[in-house]
């Protein structure tokens, strides 16, 4: 009897810390179905995708107050919500860093940040730091775009190919990738990448 | 024709002679302890950046991504710092690849590295098509930095994660053992 439990006891740790380590690197990959969320806008109120009764899909866009590529396109986000959301595809921003780490990315830091750049689409709280992990993101910014009819990852990775240097790019990612979807086209090019911040959690 | 190739030939050699006596030089402040303000940084697109990530001489790289706006990044510097200064005899070499902005080269990369003295080489990396370039350094790179490499000819690991001195001494010398004996 005592063997048993002892055993059954190595069996639990060690499926739970298997799946820890895989979990590290887990997330969200394109064709996967996602879970809706509610997170707190800078309005104070709570928003899911399912609110989105003429969305034909989102943008959604893991970025933050504080990192100097997530600034460096800002105007590049907001541009993508003026130009896609009146076709079906609103940008949805999302605040992964905690502010205990971080101090700079509270939720009233994300208040003014928001008003000083005009943000036209919900930039939201991910308060406790429970949807980022889900999605898989690393790194500000970290795009996800995701069909509303099936809620599958269509694209992830970068806006475009020069973070840095606005004036230097020559494909632009997530325009393609929305462009491709409205015209029910394939996706060229559905996983990028691009120099971020790395996510910022307390331990 | 010939005389072309003859005056190429003779720039190349003058460069690389100029080369090593720079290295020998910085390999001597780093064991002096002395420094000399720099006043430019050299900038390397992905092809030049390239092929000092696959040296295969008997030397250990440690290759750190990084920026200057990077918080975790400025956190973990003086411990690679201090790799340099502790294994510069150790055929050791850290290689400091900053990601800052064009714009931030003059006002705030080159100001920093003077202030904190670096004795690290420092390159500044400049080329768009990250997707591209990412991918090849490493094929499981997100993006985020810091990110490391510590390589040499026989054996290459990625680290996308900070250090703290202890854990990145502990990795290097996973590198040194074979060659000790």
């Amino acid at each position: 009897m005592k063997k048993i439990k002892i055993i059954l006891v190595m069996a639990i740790v060690s499926i739970a810390t298997l799946s820890f380590t895989t979990s590290t690197k887990k997330g969200y990959k394109v064709g996967d179905k996602i879970e809706d969320f509610s997170l707190k806008n800078i309005d104070d109120k709570m928003v899911s995708l399912s609110d989105f009764n003429d969305a034909k899909g989102f943008i959604i866009v893991f970025t933050c107050n504080t990192c100097p590529y997530s600034v460096a396109n800002e105007d590049r986000i907001n541009v993508l919500d003026a130009k896609y959301k009146a076709q079906g595809f609103p940008v949805i921003a999302i605040n992964p860093n905690d502010p205990a780490a971080v101090p700079e990315d509270s939720f009233g830091d994300m208040k003014v940040r928001a008003s000083e750049k005009e943000f036209t689409f919900p930039y939201l709280f991910d308060d406790g730091q429970k949807v980022y992990p889900k999605f898989g993101a690393t790194k500000t910014p970290h795009v996800y775009i995701v069909s509303k009819k099936t809620m599958e990852v269509e694209y992830i990775g970068a806006i475009d190919n020069s973070s840095r240097n606005p004036d230097k790019v020559t494909e632009k990612y997530v325009e393609n990738a929305v462009d491709a979807l409205l015209a029910g086209n394939k996706i060229e090019k559905t996983e990028t990448r691009a120099i971020g911040c790395s996510i910022k959690v307390a331990r | 024709m010939l005389k072309k190739v003859f005056f190429i030939f003779l720039l190349v050699a003058i460069f690389s002679t100029c080369k090593k006596e720079v290295i020998k030089e910085s390999k001597k402040e780093i064991l002096t302890g002395s420094f000399t303000e720099i006043t430019s940084v050299k900038t390397v697109n992905y092809n030049q950046l390239k092929p000092l990530l696959e040296k295969k001489d008997d030397k250990t790289y440690i290759i750190n991504f990084w920026a200057t706006w990077c918080a975790p990044c400025v956190k973990e510097l003086p411990y690679f710092e201090r790799i340099t200064k502790e294994y510069a005899d150790k055929n050791v070499e850290v290689l400091l690849v900053s990601l800052d902005f064009p714009k931030q080269v003059d006002k705030k990369l080159i100001p920093f590295i003077n202030k904190r003295k670096l004795k690290s080489e420092v390159i500044y990396f400049n080329d768009i098509n990250e997707d591209v370039w990412i991918k090849d350094i490493e094929e499981s790179w997100s993006g985020a930095i810091p990110a490391t490499i510590i390589y040499n000819k026989s054996k290459r690991k990625f680290y996308e994660q900070s250090f703290d001195y202890q854990t990145l001494e502990n990795e290097l010398k996973t590198f040194l053992k074979p060659f000790k004996s």
